[in-house]
């Protein structure tokens, strides 16, 4: 299938499809860099992330429609506000869930699964009767639609650049906050030695509550950022769950860096796989090579070795 | 316990006397009071039901016993009910009755997705002991090389319910994608008769509705032989203290691929039992929703008790039926808040709930009314 | 009390001309750089006690977990009567006779004392053995007999939850001795009982050990002084010093390490 194509077509159709991947790899590194949290530091397995994350998309789209209509001037910055809103939002309900849910259960990680599959039918119904069945989509401001013509067959969207931009000022958030700051230190100290850290005086219930509401806003802010790719509908945080999962599980699961890597080399497999395969072959290729690969090396890429 | 002699005391009964007592109201449910009751259209809609409960049975062994979670049973019912579908299909497009193809006598979906010959993995379907056998041995292969690799790699728990369903998704994708073998997205449909017998009838419906009930009662027979062998127990002391097993000279790995392989065979058998019942099979019962959906089935039940199993399995799926008719916006609050419910309020589900609040009271009255076992003790089948 | 039979000169022979039950030799292993055991090398003779002591993080229970495959070396070799067991899998060690308790009590808390030890009983190991298992006579009688050995008779009906701490680790001692293994390895089996469990278990210890090995990890230093033939003293993942009890106690660098700065 290689063959029918010229060397430079070859290429351009590897940037460009690497740079759609990039896109791709944006929406995943998000939604997994939450996940890792929930799931590789707390041990919460949390179905309902898909659906934290389309909390984030539906304000991203309640703010592009207020700035329309109320504040018309400002709405090239509307963006900026709307992943505001985005986390804290999501991050709010997160912690709402954490003490009404999940508290409860952090012995029990696959009841978690099962409590919180039920939290995601319940916001799915919820959207729906929110903001109704169908899909919904947000304007851009005329700033970030267009795209860099950088060769003659390779042009790149500006949004997928700053939706890349947010994810690299996010990822880095992220990393400073939990590997150089007290609170990250915190969050540590609880996962390792939950009863030690409580005796030496941190509120390990106030930490789970943030880490928690951490982990689900920075699903708002992919949602935020998944409304410049996909439209938003009640059930299309569902459609991510599994991948994330895979991705989280892939860079083995306490890894921030593995996570990372993981979602960058499935986001740009499926993206090259789709460029010559149906969507669908493409996507059950890249599902099985990461099940294949994950049942040979359960731990992940990244783990460390340790006295069990 | 007023049975003195020592020996007694450890004696491993086949079923306890309130146990046979159980098994005797399901089936009197299932084989009487449903039939006289409904109509030809809601008995067959238990029967589809009661196609579910497998699936909840056999989680019943790997979650509950096993403390395997799987979240990709429907793999297992998709794959019975697909097996069984691709032998009825293939005797509904009989040359004459697919004369107007451009290809004759293969399945419709096959010709409208320009496919000329009946593909090879299709062809043994043409016999039914085949496939009868296909529907048991398939599952359970597919089931005991996945147990295999991930036991043995000491992977459990949250990771196994992750990559299971994956692998429920990875096979919905595959169905959906490739139409001109599956029949995509609507799956295997048009289903007319098993070996020239038609199975479009109330008569055929009744006659299925009850052949369902006994595999059902034979498998719930096979899976008490289990529960009270020690390999139950070993189940559940492994769910416990896996290393203590390990320890004890037990290789973990094949009785984990063992729980998981029953579910797998139970989940396919329920399958194969729904296609014939309900005459047609898609991916919409093979996916991660679906999949979900059985485990909370088994949990509502009780993930301990057979028979809870099969009762939540009912009282769910009629909670489904009835709500979503008349209230079709509350019935995902509804399951959402049922999962809740379950997992925080009653985490042993209605056989949990039997057992703290109705049975002390049953034994008790029982107890008063006549000092000797109510019940006459039906000899173990040891 | 029995260090006398067993002349210390043995230790540096050479291990091939003896028929150890137990040799371990030149055994490392590394965590990510860390060695937690380090060039470790002991032997164990046919019916000897072996009491391993050590300061906190020593590697004791590691050496523990590699000898009954729960970790694995990273170099080094233990031969279980001439047999290597390095490359066994964990049900493969217990097949050959080895048999280890654990730290804090592990049994099964949601079945009986009799269940308990009913799964421990050697038989029906397989998947189809456990299946096709008859608890017959001669499974009962065995039970009831090492039940009453641990002074657990009375509680055989009892879910193992509700026994007491000391009954627990009683109770894992038995489902021990119903697997009778020709080496038991125990790790701290006194740990947290009252002294009245303590004499107990001593004296429960001195039954069982009849006819076989035993290697023990204790801190209580009374109750190794009962109970050890020999004593090896591990520091940092080395072995510091090993012999009876009264040589090591007093060797100056053992009480450097637990008396020392």
């Amino acid at each position: 299938m290689l063959g029918d194509y010229s060397l430079t077509d070859l290429s351009s159709i590897f940037v460009m499809q690497g740079f759609a991947g990039l896109i791709l790899f944006s929406v995943y590194t998000l939604m997994a860099l939450g996940l890792a949290i929930i799931f590789g530091q707390m041990g919460v397995i949390n179905m309902a992330h898909g659906e934290f994350m389309i909390l984030g998309a539906y304000m991203t789209y309640l703010c592009s429609g207020f700035f329309q209509t109320h504040l018309p001037a400002l709405f090239p910055a509307y963006f900026f506000v709307a992943m505001a809103l985005a986390f804290l939002a999501s991050g709010a309900l997160g912690m709402l869930v954490e003490w009404a849910l999940i508290r409860h259960l952090y012995k029990r990680p696959l009841d978690t699964l099962l409590a919180t599959w039920g939290l995601s039918l319940i916001l799915q119904q919820a959207y729906r009767t929110i903001f109704g069945p169908r899909e919904v989509g947000v304007e851009l401001p005329a700033w970030l639609i267009g795209s860099v013509q950088v060769t003659d067959t390779i042009e790149i969207p500006i949004n997928g650049m700053f939706v890349m931009a947010v994810t690299l000022l996010i990822t880095a958030g992220v990393a400073l906050l939990m590997y150089r700051s007290r609170f990250g230190a915190q969050v540590r100290a609880v996962v390792q030695n939950r009863p030690m850290a409580g005796a030496v005086g941190i509120d390990t219930e106030k930490v789970d509550r943030l880490t928690f509401g951490l982990g689900c806003g920075i699903a708002g802010i992919a949602g935020s950022a998944f409304t410049m790719v996909g439209s938003t509908g009640p059930t299309s945080g569902q459609l991510y769950i599994v991948d994330t999962f895979l991705i989280v599980v892939f860079g083995g699961a306490a890894s921030l860096l593995g996570t990372i890597a993981s979602a960058f080399s499935i986001s740009q497999t499926q993206s090259t796989l789709e460029f010559f395969l149906s969507g669908s072959t493409a996507k059950v290729i890249t599902l099985l090579s990461v099940v294949g690969i994950l049942m040979l090396r359960p731990q992940g890429l990244f783990t460390l070795k340790v006295r069990r | 316990m007023t049975r003195s002699p020592a020996s007694n005391v450890h004696d491993n009964p086949f079923m306890k006397p309130m146990e046979w007592i159980s098994l005797a109201l399901l089936a009197a449910v299932i084989f009487l009071v449903l039939p006289m009751l409904l109509d030809a259209f809601r008995l067959n809609l238990v029967g589809k039901y009661l196609t579910y409960s497998f699936v909840a049975l056999g989680l019943v062994i790997c979650w509950g016993f096993g403390g395997i979670l799987s979240l990709g049973q429907g793999v297992f019912f998709g794959l019975g009910g697909y097996l069984m579908a691709m032998y009825l299909k293939l005797e509904a497009s009989s040359i004459e009755n697919t004369k107007i193809q451009s290809t004759p006598g293969i399945p419709d979906f096959m010709d409208w997705n320009q496919i000329t010959a009946l593909p090879w993995f299709w062809k043994p379907f043409t016999s039914l002991p085949f496939t009868i056998l296909a529907v048991l041995v398939v599952p359970a292969l597919f089931a005991f090389v996945i147990g295999t690799a991930m036991f043995r790699r000491r992977v459990g728990g949250t990771y196994f319910a992750i990559i299971t369903q994956a692998i429920a998704a990875i096979l919905t994708i595959l169905i959906v994608g490739q139409q001109g073998y599956t029949g995509g997205i609507n799956g295997i449909t048009d289903l007319r008769t098993l070996h020239g017998w038609d199975i479009r009838t109330d008569s055929a419906h009744n006659i299925l509705y009850f052949v369902n009930g006994g595999l059902l009662v034979a498998c719930i027979l096979f899976a008490q032989y289990v529960k009270r062998s020690k390999l139950g127990r070993i189940l559940l002391a492994m769910r416990d203290k896996e290393d203590r097993v390990r320890f004890s000279g037990y290789q973990v790995a094949s009785f984990k691929t063992f729980a998981f392989c029953l579910a797998a065979v139970f989940a396919a058998i329920g399958g194969a039992m729904f296609t014939l019942q309900v005459g047609f099979m898609s991916p919409s019962f093979v996916g991660i929703v679906p999949s979900i959906e059985m485990v909370i089935y088994a949990a509502v039940g009780g993930r301990l008790s057979l028979f809870g199993a099969v009762w939540g399995t009912l009282l769910v799926n009629w909670a489904k039926t009835t709500f979503s008719e008349s209230f079709p916006e509350l019935w995902l609050f509804g399951l959402g808040a049922l999962f809740i419910a379950v997992v925080l309020a009653f985490p042993n589900g209605l056989a949990g709930i039997y057992r703290t609040y109705v049975e002390p009271r049953l034994t008790r009255r029982v107890k008063a009314l006549e000092p000797a076992p109510a019940v006459a003790l039906p000899h173990a089948a040891e | 009390m029995n260090a006398a039979i067993l002349p210390s000169h043995l230790i540096g022979a050479d291990p091939a001309e003896k028929n150890f039950l137990l040799a371990v030799e030149g055994l490392t292993v590394s965590f990510d750089g860390f060695k937690a055991v380090n060039d470790v090398s002991f032997y164990v003779d046919p019916n000897e006690i072996r009491v391993i002591i050590g300061p906190n993080g020593a590697g004791k229970t590691t050496v523990l977990d590699l000898i009954c495959g729960r970790t694995k070396a990273s170099s080094g070799s233990i031969k279980y009567k001439g047999q290597e067991l390095t490359k066994l899998s964990e049900s493969a060690i217990v097949l050959a006779g080895v048999g280890r308790k654990f730290q804090t009590p592990s049994i099964y808390d949601d079945l009986t004392v009799f269940e308990n030890l009913e799964i421990s009983y050697p038989r029906g190991r397989s998947v189809l053995g456990a299946l096709t298992f008859k608890r017959d006579a001669q499974v009962r009688d065995r039970i009831e007999e090492v039940a009453s050995m641990i002074f657990l008779k009375d509680q055989l009906l009892e879910r193992a939850e509700f026994l007491s701490h000391g009954q627990k680790q009683w109770l894992e001692i038995g489902m021990l001795l119903i697997q009778d293994p020709e080496l038991l390895m125990l790790d701290e089996p006194v740990a947290g009982m009252s002294v009245g469990e303590r004499i107990k278990t001593a004296e429960l210890l001195n039954e069982i050990i009849k006819g076989r090995s035993v290697l023990v990890i204790e801190h209580d230093m009374k109750f190794v002084e009962d109970i050890a033939h020999r004593v090896t003293v591990l520091h940092q993942g080395k072995v510091l010093s090993e012999g009876s009890m009264e040589r090591v106690k007093n060797d100056p660098k053992v009480i450097e390490v637990y008396l020392g700065h």
